[in-house]
């Protein structure tokens, strides 16, 4: 079967690459553009591990065509620290211990950069959804509760 | 394995093109990429539409038309669906509800298709290019389907006259135990004078409560008022069993969720 072209722009930087047909987002990113941070986990929409923003929303790369993502603009945690400087969602992470094995934590950081990003100033039950769809098995979820609560003190604080 | 999908401006040309062998509609990729990742090798080439259509919600005169492609996130946040937002967000955590359709939704086998349950009690319409179906007539038969689903529609409930549960193990969002929808009238006197319920995880696709609606008519809704329509919700179940839930138990606390939705 024919490569197919897809073209994008991944955390602001223009990609194209020649993939077959059926390839998921999560592949093509991992194995032909070599962003290795989302995580495959359960291929079934399931874990939430795989999670990036394609176009402000959050979507599962693992279940999203590569071939359906022409023309969009798709952030992955690897495209958060600017000149070396974490973004504040991956200093919370690295400062509430949030990490354990750590497979986990870029789906939750995405999942996490997009309530910021509509919420500035979410409450708790506002985090615990937004992160419903994100399976850690090692931190008992609260420290990555935390550190999302404190991200977002920490971005008002920036911007007052 | 390399999948072939194709990419149609009509619904017309992509139910066409759905007539060859191997061939799946592709929603938003949670049913289908996924039996793909999963390895199953019935599925050889993807078919989607553009079609704008499939895309509009449109509610005018108290009647709803819902888009196939629209998504659970899509529906939870159109301000004249308020009703239903509980419902549509039921389904799955945020990354899904952007991609799981309507459409698709109506083909998720149990102990999915949360939104289908409520799309049933509110005695939906299922738009293809063939014309419109009830949604009974369309569940029955949902693997004979091989037109593209363009729209469901239905009557907007009043306020307040439909109720959702979904029930689950994880908080706050996980796998069904089983849910339930009811669209409810009552009388000037509080009995009830139309019902329509229901159920989802009780039957390999959501089904009907016809014996309980049956029992609630002329019924208060109070314990007393109810308890025979509890008595013969379970009539007619043949519940899954997964790992979340055996179809005993599905079958024992179903009257339990029952009650509390109906005296919510």
């Amino acid at each position: 079967m024919a490569k197919i072209p897809v073209q994008f722009t991944l955390n602001g930087a223009e990609k194209a690459e020649f993939i077959d047909g059926g390839t998921t987002l999560l592949n093509a990113l991992r194995d032909k553009i070599g962003d290795t941070s989302p995580k495959g986990g359960c291929h079934q929409g399931t874990c939430g591990a795989c999670s990036v923003i394609i176009d402000g929303e959050l979507r599962l790369s693992c279940l999203t065509l590569a071939e359906t993502c022409n023309g969009a603009a798709i952030t992955t945690t690897s495209g958060l620290s600017q000149d070396g400087v974490l973004h504040p969602l991956q200093r919370a992470f690295l400062d509430a211990f949030a990490t354990q094995c750590g497979f986990c934590t870029p789906g939750m950081i995405m999942a996490a950069k997009v309530l910021l990003d509509h919420t500035p100033d979410p409450s708790r039950d506002d985090v615990v959804e937004a992160l419903s769809g994100n399976v850690c098995r090692c931190t008992g979820y609260e420290p990555i509760i935390q550190a999302v609560l404190t991200a977002a003190r920490s971005n008002s604080q920036n911007a007052a | 394995m390399a999948l072939a999908l194709q990419t149609f401006s009509t619904v017309k040309d992509a139910n066409a093109a759905l007539k060859a062998a191997g061939t799946r509609y592709l929603g938003g990729g949670t049913l289908v990429v996924r039996a793909a990742n999963e390895g199953d090798v019935s599925v050889s080439g993807l078919i989607r539409s553009t079609e704008p259509a499939l895309s509009a919600i449109i509610v005018s005169g108290g009647k709803v038309r819902i888009g196939a492609s629209l998504t659970m996130a899509a529906i939870a946040r159109h301000p004249d669906l308020s009703s239903l937002a509980h419902a549509a967000r039921a389904v799955g955590g945020p990354a899904i509800r952007n991609m799981a359709t309507v459409g698709g939704n109506l083909f998720a086998p149990a102990p999915y298709g949360d939104f289908t349950v409520a799309l049933l009690a509110l005695d939906s319409t299922i738009s293809t290019d063939d014309g419109e179906v009830p949604i009974e007539t369309f569940l029955a038969k949902r693997e004979d389907n091989h037109a593209i689903v363009t729209a469901v529609g239905f009557g907007l409930p009043v306020d307040g006259g439909f109720r959702f549960l979904k029930v689950s193990r994880v908080k706050p969002k996980g796998v069904s135990v089983l849910s339930i929808a009811a669209v409810l009238e009552q009388a000037p006197d509080g009995t009830v004078s139309s019902a329509r319920i229901a159920l989802g995880c009780m039957a390999d696709r959501p089904m009907r409560a016809k014996a309980a609606e049956k029992a609630l008519l002329g019924r208060k809704l109070t314990s007393d008022g109810i308890a025979p329509a509890l008595a013969v919700a379970s009539d007619g179940t043949s519940p899954i069993t997964d790992p979340i839930a055996t179809a005993w138990y599905r079958n024992e606390v179903l009257p339990v969720h029952l009650g509390r939705l109906l005296l919510a």
